[in-house]
């Protein structure tokens, strides 16, 4: 059970960080108003259901992306990575944390997202909400465990994009899929599964991204 | 005790046919395929001429698969064993996979115009799989470009190339759920259109396209790693 304490303690140090700064939450919330903004005026006339909701995926996807960059660069330009990889617990609750804190920056971006949708376009479906929760999980575990790979590079939080859009193209999937067609269970079940191979892999993978 | 260096060698070294016999048989397999796939398969009865494309398209997608599935296992070889050779010929493995891949959306695309008058499809399976894993594995190069040579580099690469082979099957499945419209299957594995000189000449062609890509791989690391044997010795000279 130490290591779920560890897991705790990481993640509490980000959310602190985070409501002390106040840095990447509210940016993630302009950032996804301005969106919404942008496609009323990308999508001339009445844009229909099917298309919103695209555009909702996408503006979801970016969105995170914007926090995913912000993971793990101030480890890095503090130089606390290093902290971070001595400190007496296992490589992989680092991840863990970092994953659970920015899931938090999401869903809060979320939760003014999706009124804010519902009020700009069309109203959010039950099986959105789902797809949107399960998403979730899986653009936090992969792309925080990019996010550490990229800004171990020269290029920083450049390559994070390029290293995260094709692993995100299935969750993509999925969540439009849950969202358009009804019943949704097929591809919230294909969301899940997404999720749980994924988490393994990055789960079992991270030590070698952060240590030599 | 001194051993001899060529006997620790010759040790280590599991028996290799030699790149020029690896040369020959491929051209000679390729020369072979192109004359099968050209004279002697029969006309598709559907699309004609035209199908023989088919013959290069199937086999060289299936290399490309094969070279980045090769990446990966020498991605893991790196990572669990600590093969201090795995680093290089994984990623030899996956810009061999990358150069097939390419040639899998050229062929693909020639064979979309054709039959169906358009240079791209969304609705082709293969065609849309090859897009991604083209987008991923060219990450692949700009991650490791991005990283100075090193273990760190080295791990870097080998866990985005293990993240290549889950996303193949968990692509293909998403890919297939995206869909709504079937794209035609000319040709199946237990059709009664598969038999005689139709699967003589897809095999020859498969065996053909592995062996040229494993030629090239051979190729391209006997260059890369005399290429870091002369920057060894040149530090040393220095």
């Amino acid at each position: 059970m130490t290591y779920f304490r560890d897991v705790g303690a990481l993640a509490r140090k980000d959310l602190l960080l985070e409501l002390r700064a106040r840095d990447t939450l509210p940016a993630m919330l302009l950032f996804v108003a301005a969106v919404f903004v942008v496609f009323h005026f990308a999508l001339p006339g009445t844009p229909s259901r099917l298309e919103t909701t695209g555009l909702l995926w996408v503006a979801i996807l970016f969105t995170a992306l914007l926090g995913l960059g912000r993971a793990f660069v101030p480890e890095r330009e503090q130089r606390t990575l290093d902290g971070l990889v001595l400190a007496p617990c296992d490589r992989s609750a680092i991840w863990l944390a970092k994953s659970l804190a920015t899931l938090a920056f999401l869903a809060a971006a979320e939760v003014v997202a999706l009124p804010l949708y519902a009020l700009f376009f069309h109203r959010v479906s039950g099986a959105m909400v789902l797809a949107v929760v399960l998403a979730d999980l899986g653009i936090c575990a992969v792309g925080t465990f990019l996010g550490a790979m990229a800004v171990a590079t020269r290029a920083r939080d450049l390559l994070l994009p390029l290293l995260f859009l094709p692993l995100a193209i299935p969750i993509v999937v999925g969540a439009v899929g849950a969202s358009v067609i009804t019943p949704p269970g097929r591809y919230l079940g294909f969301l899940a599964l997404y999720d749980l191979l994924f988490a393994v892999v990055c789960w079992a993978s991270f030590e070698y991204v952060v240590s030599e | 005790m001194s051993v001899a260096p060529a006997t620790i060698r010759a040790v280590g070294r599991t028996p290799r046919i030699s790149l020029t016999t690896l040369a020959v048989s491929s051209l000679v397999l390729v020369t072979t395929a192109l004359a099968l796939v050209f004279f002697v398969a029969p006309n598709d009865a559907n699309q004609g001429f035209s199908q023989r494309i088919f013959y290069f398209h199937v086999s060289i997608a299936i290399t490309a698969y094969a070279c980045f599935a090769g990446g990966a296992w020498n991605a893991f070889r790196h990572l669990w064993k600590r093969d201090p050779r795995a680093d290089l010929q994984s990623y030899v493995c996956v810009h061999q996979g990358l150069i097939f891949g390419t040639l899998v959306l050229l062929t693909g695309s020639i064979w979309a115009k054709i039959s169906w008058g358009r240079w791209w499809l969304w609705s082709s399976d293969q065609l849309v799989l090859f897009l991604v894993l083209f987008l991923f594995y060219c990450a692949y190069f700009m991650l490791r470009y991005s990283v100075d040579p090193g273990p760190q580099r080295a791990n870097l690469s080998a866990v985005y190339a293990l993240f290549g082979v889950v996303l193949i099957p968990v692509s293909f499945a998403a890919i297939r759920l995206a869909k709504d419209i079937i794209h035609p299957v000319v040709f199946t594995l237990h059709g009664p259109n598969f038999g005689g000189w139709i699967l003589v000449t897809y095999c020859v062609a498969q065996v053909a396209m592995l062996v040229l890509a494993y030629t090239l791989y051979r190729l391209e690391l006997s260059g890369k790693r005399l290429d870091s044997r002369v920057r060894e010795l040149k530090e040393v000279l220095a």
